[in-house]
């Protein structure tokens, strides 16, 4: 059985006096125990709303959720906020995108490490603090007993974010969520931070939900890769097909606007035309079909389902043809 | 911690210092100059002349600054033209009650303001929210004095539960020891006094704290409405802790920084509403003496008083840096 | 710095921030939908129309004692409504709603006038500091820092002691005074920001002469904010004068028809006919309230945060 099993998903904001807004709309996907699975998407995609309604971190007013998110068989969307607060840093942890805003500065950085093992591991405050230090010097970070004292503003960025996943392991969930954790962080941290991600859940076991923009994350970290746009789910494959010979023309297009360094001389990006603000809603058509070089008449009419096949899900009327040159090689 | 204090002391003296020349040259803007102000209505062009000569007006005007600043270090501040006592008698003698009345105010105000702000902003836009937000705006346009008036017809008057006036009653005859009314009734264990000036202090101490409570209501608000869009609120709800905890550890604290300052800028305004206040309830603190001084006129007094506010904001400003320096670290370390 | 003096500054220079990033037309659309902005635009309708023709709907000549009132005046009783006078008479026998509305007239002078002072002088200096900038600016606004470190009711009143004897001059002069440093530091703020701005800068490049940029460029875009703590200050310049004049620092002249003397002359008889205190407090109270409301809600319209 699956770690995570997310069914229909479904969020819809509505403010007063305001048109509703869709930012989630029907996402499915499972998460095996220790596996890695990528959300990827331009911003505005979904991915973060759907990573922060797994958590039930959305805000209470103001929006709709619906549809089934079973972590272990449990649907987590029925659960009392109370019982949620109890999962919370004890099964699913998550980390975030901007490391100093997301640490409290007016408090230790050992207190907001103890606070989660005091909550969900009923540890003493002198033992959590022993732990915490241990947990902080796995992850990187040099000298951990004096950083227990220290705050925000004395950290580095990257040290910050490798606090955060201290943090967010301290409990050792079986699901951790990552919501663009290196955006935030230099070129030459953001690869440190990726190779600590990927040792940790391979030591730990830990499966991994990896929400980015960047297909070079992806491409190193992750098992199976689901591509959203307009808040749907496009295209589903594992990491190797997905890179190798991507079928929908909007993963494709996402691939060939990225440079490379070993690509021949002269060969032009080819960027996605538009924005996602031009997306229509799904219910009239294919919403990438405005920004859609393959776009027929029936992709304004009729909107495409998504498909299984043996290697992939697909929801397109006219994918991209198998073979056309992709644009990346797939690391190991 | 202390040599942060130290350091804040410090930079607190060229304030200080700018503020006595203020003083001065509002003294030398009198209307025939400090020596016509001392006289009063006795004052004739040939009194003048001589008094200004005996004041050494007739020196240059640096010569008389230094004078000036020597004569309000030593704590010489002249005498009041109303009594003949010198004025830091006086205003030591008044001191006392304007303090126990502005804290009582500050106390009301605080003990209040904090929780119903807070209140208000995790209900936001429900009933609650809005019934507060709307009484924050009346509070501020509703003048001192007319609440004062309000409250003593209401309570004092019509419904006979609090005294109108006065700091104690006449039958009670309290030991002075402090001047502070309620605290000298604990010290010497007259614990009729002290009830007695508490029950004095309720109506004053609600007029005069009314307008900070507003203020501080509608920071509250606001500052936790800012925290619980932070980041690490959200953080600490993905680690699964109790609302409790978060609330008190994450937001409030952090709520508090802005919430500190605006306590210290109505603290600075008490003394001017103080003013109002005792005018209105008889009080008989440095409001009172400063209320006498304008009608009369009576410029050593007003001058004493006007440096004393200052010396008092930039106390009341020392008091907030170091309290933004308990609740930030980010301060401590700058 | 001091912190408090920061906060207070960031107060002032938040709002300055807000110059000239949002339409007027954009606020207005804004405002129209707000019921608190309504309410607020429609007790100052009031105020101003109440206040102009006051002289010539008074039923009474609210200076003149009338006999029919002085006849029934004892120490323990003041005549109450009859026909011909509304409310009644005052404490020295002249017609109680007359000098209400009088009243009106008395609190739009004060206020307005201290309010366009403040803002003319403000404007002055902080135009300076915001066009010139550099060691200009800097000494303009340390001073302005040491004037808003004093209690503004206690300076108001310095400032009214200065007058040998009170007089409703003094009392307008006294209050503008207390709002120039926040005039002063907002059109400073927000000329600074439209420095930055792209027009500004384009029209800088293209050669337009310092003079043009400023008066054609930088002022009219950052008015937002000005006019939004002149609102603002009407509302704490009509308060503060009611209170000076409380304190006997205004008019000595008790015939004078002005809400905060009416209140505080009345104070002696609130026993005998506590109306005489309350409606004039009512309607200062019920003036603050509609610019606050007004000045308020003017905020959140041009606020960027808030568009949508």
């Amino acid at each position: 059985m699956a770690l995570l099993e997310v069914r229909d998903l479904r969020v819809v904001f509505q403010r007063r006096g305001t048109e509703p807004f869709t930012a989630v709309d029907g996402v499915s996907f499972d998460v095996d125990p220790g596996q890695t699975v990528g959300l990827v998407g331009e911003s505005g995609c979904g991915k973060s709303v759907t990573s922060l309604a797994i958590m039930g971190l959305l805000p209470s007013r103001g929006n709709k959720v619906s549809g089934q998110v079973r972590f272990e068989g449990t649907d987590l969307l029925t659960l009392s906020d109370k019982d949620m607060r109890d999962r919370r840093g004890r099964d699913l942890g998550m980390v975030f995108q901007d490391p100093l805003s997301s640490l409290n500065p007016v408090i230790p950085i050992g207190l907001q490490v103890t606070e989660v093992l005091e909550r969900h591991r009923g540890m003493s405050r002198k033992a959590a603090m022993v732990e915490a230090a241990d947990l902080l010097g796995r992850v990187g970070i040099p000298d951990p007993q004096r950083r227990l004292s220290e705050y925000p503003h004395q950290l580095s960025g990257g040290m910050r974010q490798r606090a955060l996943i201290a943090i967010a392991l301290a409990c050792r969930p079986r699901l951790l969520i990552a919501d663009e954790p290196t955006t935030a962080l230099d070129v030459t941290i953001q690869a440190q931070i990726l190779a600590l991600l990927k040792e940790l859940v391979r030591d730990t076991g830990t499966a991994l939900i990896m929400i980015t923009h960047d297909l070079g994350v992806v491409a190193g970290l992750c098992d199976e890769v689901n591509v959203l746009y307009g808040g749907r789910v496009v295209e589903k494959a594992a990491r190797y097909p997905l890179f190798a010979d991507p079928r929908h023309p909007y993963t494709h297009g996402l691939l060939a606007s990225i440079p490379r360094l070993d690509g021949a001389r002269g060969e032009k990006l080819v960027p996605i035309k538009g924005s996602v603000a031009d997306n229509i809603p799904w219910d009239h058509g294919c919403a990438f079909a405005p920004r859609c070089p393959n776009a027929l008449p029936v992709c304004r009419e009729v909107t495409p389902e998504l498909e299984a096949g043996d290697v992939r899900s697909l929801r397109c009327h006219n994918p991209v043809l198998p073979g056309t040159p992709a644009a990346q090689e797939v690391p190991a | 911690m202390l040599r942060f204090i130290v350091r804040r002391l410090l930079q607190a003296i060229p304030t200080l210092l700018i503020l006595s020349l203020l003083v001065f040259v509002w003294l030398r803007s009198l209307p025939g100059g400090p020596s016509g102000a001392l006289l009063g209505d006795k004052a004739t062009p040939e009194k003048i002349e001589a008094l200004n000569k005996v004041l050494g007006l007739d020196q240059p005007i640096y010569i008389q600054y230094f004078k000036f600043l020597g004569r309000i270090l030593s704590g010489d501040f002249g005498s009041s033209l109303i009594s003949g006592e010198p004025v830091v008698a006086e205003i030591g003698r008044a001191l006392p009650a304007t303090i126990e009345l502005s804290l009582a105010a500050l106390l009301f105000a605080v003990v209040l303001g904090i929780p119903l702000g807070y209140l208000a902003a995790s209900h936001r836009g429900r009933f609650l929210d809005n019934s507060t937000v709307i009484g924050t705006l009346v509070g501020v346009a509703v003048p001192v004095f007319f609440l004062g008036i309000l409250l003593k017809q209401l309570f004092a008057q019509d419904l006979a539960l609090f005294p109108p006036s006065g700091r104690q009653d006449v039958t009670i005859d309290p030991t002075h020891v402090t001047n502070f009314a309620v605290l000298d009734g604990l010290l010497t264990q007259e614990w009729d006094a002290a009830a007695d000036a508490l029950w004095h202090l309720v109506l004053p101490a609600v007029a005069l704290g009314t307008i900070p409570l507003a203020v501080i209501v509608r920071i509250t608000r606001a500052s936790v409405l800012d925290v619980l869009n932070e980041d690490f609120v959200r953080t600490a709800n993905a680690k699964g802790l109790q609302a409790q905890l978060i609330r008190r550890r994450h937001v409030l604290r952090n709520a508090m920084l802005p919430v500190s300052t605006t306590i210290g800028l109505q603290t600075g305004l008490l003394l001017g509403g103080a003013v109002l206040t005792e005018r209105v309830f008889v009080w008989g603190g440095l409001g009172s003496l400063l209320a006498q001084g304008i009608e009369r006129r009576d410029y050593p007094r007003l001058q004493a008083l006007l440096l004393l506010a200052a010396v008092v904001y930039v106390l009341v400003n020392l008091l907030v840096d170091i309290s933004y320096a308990i609740i930030d670290p980010r301060v401590r370390a700058s | 710095m001091t912190s408090l003096l920061k906060r207070k500054r960031a107060r002032v220079d938040a709002l300055a921030e807000s110059a000239g990033t949002s339409l007027a037309a954009d606020a207005v659309k804004r405002m129209l939908r707000s019921p608190v902005a309504l309410l607020g635009a429609f007790l100052v309708l009031l105020f101003l129309v109440l206040a102009i023709v006051a002289p010539f709907i008074a039923p009474k000549d609210p200076y003149q004692r009338y006999p029919e009132l002085l006849a029934e005046l004892r120490p323990d009783f003041i005549p109450g409504a009859q026909p011909g006078f509304l409310l009644g008479g005052d404490e020295l026998g002249r017609d109680f709603f007359s000098r209400l509305l009088v009243g009106a007239q008395q609190s739009l002078v004060v206020g307005v006038g201290a309010t366009l002072i403040g803002l003319v002088l403000g404007m002055i200096i902080g135009g300076l500091a915001g066009a010139f900038g550099g060691w200009v600016d800097s000494w303009l606004m340390r001073f302005t820092d040491i004037m808003l470190s004093i209690p503004s009711l206690l300076l108001a009143i310095s400032i009214a002691a200065l007058a040998s004897r009170g007089s409703q001059t003094t009392v307008i002069i006294a209050v503008a005074v207390t709002t120039v440093p926040i005039f002063a530091r907002l059109l400073r703020g927000a000329m600074l920001a439209q420095r930055h701005s792209d027009h500004v800068l384009a029209a800088t490049a293209l050669g337009v002469r310092r003079r043009t940029v400023v008066f054609r460029h930088m002022l009219p875009n950052s008015l937002g904010p000005v006019i939004v703590q002149a609102t603002l200050t009407l509302a704490t310049a009509i308060i503060e004068a009611a209170s000076l004049s409380f304190l006997g620092l205004g008019d000595p002249d008790p015939s004078r028809a002005e809400w905060g003397l009416m209140l505080g002359n009345s104070q002696r008889y609130i026993d005998v006919k506590p109306e005489l205190a309350f409606y004039p407090a009512v309607a200062i109270i019920i003036v603050a309230l509609g610019f606050t409301l007004l000045g308020e809600s003017l905020r959140e319209a041009l606020d960027p945060k808030n568009r949508r």
